[in-house]
């Protein structure tokens, strides 16, 4: 019988010859992820009243990013439980400020095509860039994970997103997902996996990848997937996965496997997208927003400050510099991308155009770090969420875009169309 | 049985305006005397203990902090009622011994009525006007779950291990 790769991977992971969509299994969890403010701060007090341990360390990966670096008492006392928490309960695979975990996972190679994963983030499809089926649960759920291991879910049924045709120079991974987000309805997306799929899809790298399966969080998905491919191969054996060609032909859907629906897009059509305050969902062609002023431009996030990300900054930036009463602040995803953007000139161009450089981590995207708004203060983002008060006050009012628009806002000191500047 | 005032809000209530990021580091209880303030700054005065929250489409839609059903809890909410939820906050809501009902026609509810909610049943019933309206039922093994407190305090309970 045919299958997607979503049954596919849950059929192994259940133990099970095939799984059908509406199923619920049991399903043993092959990576667990948890950060600094959903993870042992919460699971530690459920552990110690269940008198528990972890079930399999090796298959633990922690990351402090939330509140790093600390910026009072509070967050100190979050990362020194954390730092005590990891050590204590025997896990080797800790990052600690090292950057953001949805990109630090790949970085190191720890996601793989096939794997069953588990995040305490509702971001974890990330993971699905490279073929993983990776899920966001809240802390009592992880409990449930690290006590014994395994999980009980729904077995969801695929919808696929097909994009033909090539993105147009200036038009990025996240324009395809915040045009989704405005066309999609959450409710026709609750217990469904969003598989992305097409030449444009095809032609991407690992990076802007990530970027889509990362917001189909926000397209209320359980996850997203990508089938993994030459490009994928590539990534994971550079990252130290060790057979990697094999695991990309081990982990594929079967061509006839039947989906709930298939939705067909055209990339060569589309220009760059913004999204309107207060939600992911107000997203609409950027022409309808230029002249909307900025006072704060930010790049960060796990969403949108991986090295690609940086770098189509850069070519906006390049030889240009931010508006006078605008301030650009960049945060990179991980410490590797800023190593990365040392070494290839791409930060040069950002501070030489103005830009302010954060530490890697949540930092303002969340609310958590530096770089919040004032009242009634503007800011276009990289980030994947522009909820009411999340950056901040409560009055501030957030816009989602691509890092070539927001670079071109901070430029222009409003919002402005990047391919005006390429 | 579950009866209470109702607190009304609209479609996607998301997990940042239930428990703010400002707040995430502080204790929950402190977090919790935030909850909803950026769209009802006088939510947190007015809601009484086995009151019930009405919401739209996609309630705690975003992120998968647990805080958001817990601050509801620890402003004394008995049940939730919404058109639908984002997956992880319904898992989140039921883990935590808080009962969330989908319930398709729950815009039209009004606020600060009197509302008597049977999750088991799949009803809610408007005390005045005896108007019914029909939500997807709680299966009665989650409903123990969700009676003992959540998950926690279940498994607790089941390996003898409550004081
Ligand atoms: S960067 Fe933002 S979206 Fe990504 S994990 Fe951190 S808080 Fe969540």
């Amino acid at each position: 019988m045919s299958a997607t790769l979503t049954e596919k991977i849950l059929a192994r992971a259940a133990g099970a010859a095939t799984v059908l969509p509406g199923e619920i299994v049991t399903v043993g969890v092959d990576l667990a992820m948890m950060h600094d403010s959903g993870g042992p701060r919460r699971v530690k007090p459920m552990l110690e009243r269940l008198g528990a341990k972890v079930w399999n360390p090796d298959k633990v990966v922690v990351v402090s990013d939330h509140y790093v670096p600390a910026i009072d008492a509070e967050s100190a006392e979050i990362l020194d439980l954390t730092r005590k928490w990891v050590k204590s309960a025997g896990i080797a695979r800790f990052f600690d400020m090292r950057g953001i975990c949805h990109v630090v996972l790949p970085e190191n190679g720890l996601i793989h095509p096939g794997m069953m994963a588990v995040g305490g983030d509702s971001h974890s499809p990330t993971g699905g860039a490279f073929g993983a089926f990776m899920v966001g649960i809240g802390a009592t759920e992880m409990l449930g994970v690290l006590v014994t291991g395994e999980i009980w879910l729904k077995v969801p049924a695929t919808r696929r997103f097909h994009w033909d045709g090539r993105l147009q120079p200036g038009v990025s991974a996240k324009d395809m997902i915040l045009r989704l987000c405005a066309e999609v309805d959450p409710d026709d997306m609750n217990y469904r996996v969003a598989e992305l799929a097409g030449p444009a899809i095809t032609a991407l790298g690992m990076p802007e990848r990530m970027t889509l399966c990362n917001m189909t969080a926000e397209l209320g998905a359980k996850t997203g997937l990508i089938e993994p491919d030459a490009t994928t191969a590539e990534w994971l054996a550079r990252t130290g996965v060790p057979e990697a060609h094999a695991l990309v032909a081990a982990w594929q859907g079967d061509r006839d496997a039947p989906v709930e629906a298939v939705h067909r897009y055209d990339a060569s059509a589309l220009g760059p997208q913004v999204a309107a305050p207060h939600n992911p969902a107000n997203s609409g062609d950027i022409g309808r927003h230029l002249g909307q002023r900025v006072d704060q431009a930010y790049i960060g996030a796990c969403t949108g400050a991986k090295l690609d990300d940086l770098q189509m900054a850069a070519r906006v930036l390049k030889g240009r510099k931010v508006a006078p009463g605008t301030r650009l602040l960049i945060a990179p995803a991980t410490t590797r991308t800023t190593e990365q953007a040392i070494k290839d000139g791409t930060l040069a161009t950002l501070t030489e155009a103005g830009a302010i450089l954060l530490p890697s981590g949540c930092g303002a995207c969340a609310g958590l770090g530096a770089g919040l708004l004032a009242d009634g203060e503007v800011c276009i983002a990289s980030t994947a969420r522009n909820f009411k008060g999340r950056m901040g006050s409560g009055t501030a009012a957030v816009w989602l875009g691509s890092p070539y628009s927001v670079a071109a806002a901070a430029v222009a000191g409003q919002i402005a169309d990047p391919r005006e500047m390429l | 049985m579950i009866a209470g005032l109702t607190h009304v809000y609209g479609d996607r209530i998301d997990t940042d305006l239930l428990a703010p990021g400002a707040y995430m580091k502080k204790p929950i209880a402190e977090l919790a005397r935030h909850c909803l303030e950026a769209v009802d700054p006088k939510f947190v005065t007015r809601v009484k203990p086995g009151d019930i929250v009405v919401g739209g489409s996609q309630f705690g839609a975003g992120s998968s902090r647990e805080q958001a059903a817990y601050a509801l809890l620890l402003n004394g909410v008995a049940c939730v009622l919404a058109v639908s939820f984002a997956r992880i906050f319904y898992r989140n809501a039921l883990n935590l011994g808080l009962p969330a009902l989908t319930c398709p026609t729950a815009r039209e509810i009004a606020p600060g009525i009197e509302l008597s909610v049977d999750p088991v049943a799949g009803v809610a019933i408007e005390v005045a006007t005896g108007r019914r309206h029909d939500c997807e039922p709680i299966p009665p093994h989650l409903m123990a779950m969700i009676g003992a407190g959540g998950l926690l305090p279940y498994l607790e309970q089941r390996s003898g291990r409550t004081p």
